[in-house]
């Protein structure tokens, strides 16, 4: 059994009054790929940016290799070995895609193994390595995407975390982004997919939980993708 | 040859202002913050030259940096960190405030020992004698600011864009809450860029002290005013823009001043028509290009966080 390296333990974050997210608890081992799915508002987005420090837990906890989190500044969760691909990229529109995998080096805990690291981006979207001099902002949204997944590895992450990566991309080119995601859990990194599309997350991942109203409500196997109506039913749950 | 003389000595202010615009613009670039103590920074800086008389000119010069570094450092520390998440409202308030007890420290100086406003710089003082080539007559304090502008820019260019610090600066500048997202460290780059600004007001200082030879409590107040508002002329969010913007404001200022009839009596003299014409200029500047100037076509006009 691979060692757990995320937990959340019955996390809650509120907006004033509003618990958002309530009682959230699951774990994440080294190389495995999970799912976060539900529909818009149900906390998917909340829940990783309670993770990375940008919104408070009001109770619960997020651990790190059982290191609680909690307190902790976005930099510092960071640099402790979580990387996220925000929601819309977030990609520097004036920097070179060199410059843009420069910046994601700043979130490493150690110069160690950066060569290879950067070896292994560039074998993963040989996009990166074609348009190296290019400013980031004149890439295609996928290209944009697989550079913005490409500046996260750069941090050499334990966790990697992933809002909605597929949004506004062609069905082509989230094939490439979802066959990425397999090979980076393959190189033992735990992957949380936060995704809109379902079914092909269910499929994707190995297992998928199922956000609704802020509370988990299902957990799925990839065994269920094709049971459209059990996504569905966990949905309106 | 007289619009050439004119021309030269633009370049000269028109380098100062851009020196303090770069520094007004990296401070606002990483916490959307308008410092108008700035001025004051480059009054402390100033008062070091005048209180290191007799020292040789590197060490004075040297005092000079590291004061302005550490006041805008305890500027930072005591004040704008805590404000970090206030509205840029009041932090620009408190900035004014800061400007003024700055000032009024400075004015006991004078009041306390009822002696006259003004202490004399003696500091390089070599270089307010002027050179002469052909009929121009320049002083060498022009080419000093000229050079240490163009010297500066240089500098900081690389850093922006070769260094990590530098790459980190651009990042927290263009979209801090990713960049912290990417372990970029708020406080250090918001540091830097404090310490970095120092630098320049001390620099600055340096020339606005020499040229006038004299420090006051208001040295570095107007010349603050006039960059300000280059730098939003320019377009503050962007630190080309806003150094083009100060350059541009310090360019026009002595240019203008210089080429205005000088002859007749009040108010028919250029220091009348000074303010008039620039701020007339200013005004159908923000009008036609309200991103400012030097924004990219098309920019919107700044939104802040």
């Amino acid at each position: 059994m691979a060692e757990t390296l995320l937990e959340l333990a019955g996390l809650e974050v509120r907006y004033g009054g509003v618990a958002a997210v309530r009682d959230v608890s699951l774990q994440i081992a080294q190389g495995e790929l999970v799912g976060l799915i539900g529909p818009n508002g149900a906390g998917k987005s909340t829940t990783l940016h309670a993770i990375m420090g940008v919104l408070p837990a009001s109770s619960g906890d997020v651990l790190l290799r059982g290191r609680s989190l909690r307190g902790l500044k976005p930099e510092t969760i960071s640099r402790a070995g979580i990387a996220l691909v925000p929601e819309g990229r977030r990609i520097y529109a004036d920097f070179t895609v060199e410059e843009t995998l420069r910046l994601g080096l700043v979130g490493r805990r150690d110069r160690d193994g950066a060569e290879a690291d950067l070896a292994w981006i560039r074998e993963l979207f040989p996009v990166i390595e074609e348009f190296r001099d290019r400013q980031a902002g004149t890439l295609s949204g996928g290209q944009q995407q697989q550079l913005a997944i490409a500046r996260g590895l750069a941090a050499g992450p334990e966790v990697l975390l992933l809002d909605e990566p597929s949004l506004g991309l062609s069905p082509k080119l989230v094939d490439v982004v979802f066959e990425a995601l397999t090979e980076i859990a393959k190189r033992g990194v735990a992957v949380l997919l936060v995704e809109q599309r379902a079914q092909r997350t269910v499929a994707l991942a190995d297992r998928t939980y199922v956000l609704s109203n802020g509370e988990i409500r299902m957990t799925l196997s990839p065994k269920d993708a094709g049971d459209t109506e059990r996504i569905v039913s966990a949905y309106f749950a | 040859m007289s619009h050439i003389q004119a021309l030269l000595d633009a370049i000269g202010l028109g380098a100062v202002y851009g020196l303090m615009a770069v520094g007004i613009g990296l401070v606002f670039g990483v916490l959307r913050l308008v410092n108008f103590a700035y001025g004051q920074v480059i009054m402390l800086a100033a008062y070091m030259l005048v209180f290191t008389t007799g020292w040789p000119d590197v060490a004075s010069i040297l005092v000079a940096v590291l004061m302005a570094v550490f006041a805008s450092l305890v500027m930072e520390r005591v004040a704008f960190r805590r404000l970090r998440t206030s509205s840029p409202a009041t932090m620009l308030v408190a900035t004014f405030a800061i400007s003024y007890l700055l000032q009024n420290l400075a004015l006991l100086r004078y009041t306390y020992h009822s002696r006259p406003v003004g202490d004399s710089v003696g500091t390089l003082a070599g270089l307010i004698n002027a050179v002469q080539i052909g009929s121009l007559h320049i002083r060498w304090i022009t080419f000093v600011a000229i050079g240490t502008g163009l010297v500066s820019f240089t500098l900081l260019a690389l850093l922006l864009k070769r260094t990590t610090i530098g790459l980190q600066m651009r990042a927290a500048a263009a979209d801090f809450r990713t960049a912290r997202l990417l372990g970029v460290r708020a406080d250090t780059v918001i540091m830097t860029a404090v310490a970095i600004s120092g630098v320049l007001a001390a620099l600055a200082a340096v020339i606005l002290a020499v040229s006038s030879t004299v420090v006051t409590y208001q040295t570095g107040l107007s010349e603050t005013i006039l960059v300000l508002v280059g730098v939003v002329v320019g377009g503050i969010d962007r630190l080309l823009s806003a150094t083009l913007g100060g350059f541009a404001i310090g360019f026009a200022t002595s240019f203008v001043g210089a080429e205005l009839p000088n002859q007749g009596t009040t108010p028919f003299t250029s220091n009348q028509y000074l303010p008039s014409v620039i701020y007339i200029g200013v005004i159908v500047v923000l009008l036609l290009r309200p991103a400012g100037l030097f924004a990219r076509r098309g920019q919107a006009p700044v939104e802040r966080v």
